[in-house]
């Protein structure tokens, strides 16, 4: 117990059938309790990104390095303390009448957000930003009766020209291929 | 070369340098079985039951180093093997299993023997595979082996279809394992192992808790240097026993829940633990916020997430044991604690943890100390699980490494003889003791059969006290003293060795014990001791479950026949 609040992780991770299982599964055994997942192909073919969110009573430490024991799971990095982006998209389904619409749209205005969809008695509005704009917008839509909400959960990366995983050989650590020496640590001693 | 499945399963064993496999056919692993004739190189050894071929292969691996193999049909052959591989998973032993599944056609459609063992064995092992291409399975099995035998050794299990054995296709051997993911080669940071030296340097009371990552690696000659240099006392954890000298000056035994009370008193006023190759277990803490108030960690692990999992080190040194102690060993100096040997001197008399009590019963600490003293100093010794283990293990003295094979982390009552079996099929010219439970015992005996089919010379002891002990000890001082459950119907062991044709004799006087196990020792074959000792002896000392290291109960100077409840 760290410090109160989300942690938010990244990694790279085999593109396999199974894994998300893999690490759904560390997460049941070892009880992390994950706020949010968003998963999707990376810049490299054969490799997806993921961005994870614990919360902040979960041992981030652990997760990452449980995770890391994965084969599947190639690089996996906590950005809490970075300078990044992390980002989430929103989609509310809201009641709108003819007479509250536009108090509607002024609120879609100054979040950035947009209008995707319109009906007789309702609208889609689509937002992106960080959890806590979308928490105060959301908010401010309650009173006009919210149908429903989806979220995608945070994507996030590191500012600045370097990646947010790099491999670890750069970070000067020994490759990774090596075939250990036939004999056995000890045989007779 | 176009081979089948099975044949390139086969031929990747060969080329692992695997000897023995230990398991059992059925439908789904037949045409493994069927190519078996054709590597003469393996010997096969048939068991009467899966979770023995598992502990048998994590009985060998633990003695030899090597990856130990096992085989079992797809459904219920593989949901046998999974005690077993949770054994080898806890204690981190290399270990590589290969069961038959349905045809790729009925997976996922709840076929004959049917069961998604991938899936049950996800989080009891350190990767797995189901083979649904026959081309896979060269890199498959080659990189099997790869990951149980590196970093922290685990199980991995290989689930192959039948019709996947049966495919051919060119044979193709990976020239190398090339896994992105997986780096098992760490090498501890500079500045951690300058911190580390400057730590024990500083100290005045340091001590190591040495684990089973000293034997995995190999770092017997590395830790007895560094003890030696840095004058630091070594106590073993249960399964780093063997991983320092038993007759050593430095080292004080066992910690723990049945540890020696000098070493809970130790730990608890120590000012540094240099944790090596361990992982703090519960059973190691007692009450983790009270462990080791005044010292300092040094954790040295190759696991990443053990290091600061339960406690938080000042160092923290994430590498292989058997590196990072030649590193240290580069840089520490030697100090003298003469105030702190005198006060391990001082608790060690005043409270002699494990002197057997003068008396004629028959008591169970007794036999297991005859065995060690009549065994000379080169023998293997595999226990059970519960009361006869804590004994073993505090009276275990050998200075041979890797020779004491027993299960921690899981617990498993019948490992002893199955992983027995293991053991002397590695070690077929040197002695093997399974010092065992009667409530073990009955849990694998089947396979005395195989034991007895192979004239494997194991010699069993079973510490019979007609009770599940551990559990009754439980009831006696946490529950009033009431047996329920615990007592327990024998059959007559002598009999029963006998209808496996193998040598059975039974001890009831203290008298006895000598000379029965000097006849074991020089009977050439297998033997079952039935050691019918004292039924209401208890293991001491005891941290209760839940207490602190400070808290231990020492040998408690008790009436014989009575015992007190603490509940």
């Amino acid at each position: 117990m760290r410090e109160l609040r989300p942690h938010t992780i990244i990694a790279l991770v085999e593109d396999r059938p199974g894994v998300l299982n893999r690490i759904a599964n560390k997460w049941r055994q070892r009880g992390f309790n994950i706020e949010s997942l968003a998963v999707g192909h990376s810049e490299t073919p054969g490799l997806s990104r993921m961005t994870i969110v614990v919360d902040a009573n979960t041992d981030a430490d652990q997760v990452v390095k449980q995770l890391d024991k994965l084969v599947e799971v190639v690089e996996i990095r906590d950005i809490s303390e970075e300078r990044k982006v992390a980002r989430e998209l929103a989609l509310v389904k809201v009641h709108a009448t003819a007479q509250n619409r536009s108090q509607i749209i002024e609120i879609v205005d100054i979040f950035r957000a947009e209008i995707v969809d319109v009906g007789p008695d309702s609208v889609i509005i689509e937002v992106t930003g960080e959890g806590d704009k979308i928490d105060t917008m959301f908010n401010l839509l309650v009173d006009y009766g919210i149908v429903e909400m989806v979220r995608t959960g945070s994507v996030a990366l590191v500012r600045g020209p370097a990646s947010s995983t790099p491999a670890r050989h750069d970070l000067g650590e020994e490759p990774f291929e090596r075939y250990p020496e036939s004999e056995p640590p000890y045989s007779d001693k | 070369m176009e081979l089948s499945g099975a044949q390139m399963v086969m031929e990747c064993l060969a080329r692992e340098g695997v000897e023995h496999i230990f398991g059992l056919p059925g439908g789904s692993n037949l045409p493994l079985y069927d190519a078996l004739p054709q590597y003469p190189q393996m010997q096969h050894i048939l068991v009467k039951h899966e979770q023995c071929a598992a502990h048998a292969a994590d009985g060998y691996a633990r003695v030899t180093g090597k990856v130990g193999v096992c085989f079992a049909t797809s459904g219920p052959g593989a949901t046998n093997l999974v005690t077993g591989i949770a054994n080898a998973w806890m204690d981190s032993v290399p270990m590589v299993a290969i069961t038959g599944e349905v045809v790729t056609g009925l997976i996922g459609r709840d076929g004959f023997q049917e069961a998604d063992i991938t899936g049950i064995t996800l989080p009891i092992t350190k990767h797995n595979y189901l083979a649904l291409d026959v081309h896979e399975l060269p890199g498959m099995v080659r990189e099997a082996f790869y990951i149980a035998s590196t970093g922290r050794p685990g199980p991995v299990l290989i689930d192959i279809p039948r019709d996947v054995f049966q495919q051919r296709a060119e044979f193709v051997y990976p020239e190398k394992v090339e896994l992105r993911g997986y780096r098992p080669n760490v090498v501890a940071d500079r500045e951690q192992v300058n911190k580390a030296v400057e730590l024990i340097a500083k100290s005045e009371r340091p001590l190591i808790l040495a684990g089973h990552g000293v034997i995995i690696s190999g770092a017997f000659d590395e830790l007895r240097e560094f003890a030696e240099k840095a004058n630091i006392p070594v106590i073993t954890t249960l399964l780093g026993i063997g991983g320092f000298p038993g007759s050593h000056p430095l080292n004080l035994g066992m910690p723990g829940m049945h540890g020696m009370y000098w070493n809970n008193i130790a730990i608890s006023e120590s000012d540094l633990v240099l944790g090596i190759g361990m992982r703090f277990d519960d059973r190691v803490t007692g009450r983790l916020r009270d462990f080791a108030p005044g010292a300092k960690i040094i954790h040295v692990d190759i696991d990443a997430a053990e290091i600061g999992k339960n406690v938080q080190p000042a160092a923290a040194l994430h590498g292989d044991v058997k590196a990072v102690l030649s590193e240290l060993n580069k840089l520490v100096e030697h100090r003298e604690r003469p105030d702190w040997f005198a006060r391990l001197d001082d608790l060690k008399r005043e409270h002699p943890s494990i002197t057997i009590r003068e008396t004629d019963r028959l008591l169970p600490q007794y036999v297991i100390q005859k065995i060690y003293d009549c065994s000379g100093d080169d023998f293997y010794t595999v226990t059970g699980v519960g009361q006869h283990q804590m004994w073993a293990a505090q009276y275990y003295r050998s200075d041979k490494p890797a020779r004491f094979v027993t299960s921690g982390g899981l617990g498993t009552m019948g490992f002893e003889i199955a992983a027995a079996l293991g053991v002397q099929v590695a070690k077929p010219g040197d002695l093997v003791w399974s010092i065992c439970g009667d409530g073990g015992f009955q849990m694998t005996l089947q396979n005395l059969a195989v034991i007895s089919e192979h004239n494997l010379p194991i010699k069993f002891a079973i510490m019979n006290n007609s009770y599940l002990g551990m559990v009754r000890q439980w009831q006696t001082l946490f529950y009033g003293d009431r047996r329920i459950a615990t007592p327990l119907k024998n059959p007559d062991f002598v009999k029963l060795a006998e209808a496996y044709d193998i040598l059975g004799m039974r001890v009831t006087d203290k008298s006895q014990v000598e000379s029965v196990i000097y006849k074991a020792i020089d009977h050439p074959g297998p033997v079952v001791i039935d050691f019918q000792v004292r039924g209401d002896e208890n293991i001491f000392p005891m941290v209760p479950p839940g207490a602190a290291l400070q808290e231990t109960i020492d040998l408690p100077q008790f009436e014989e026949e009575k015992v007190e409840t603490l509940a």
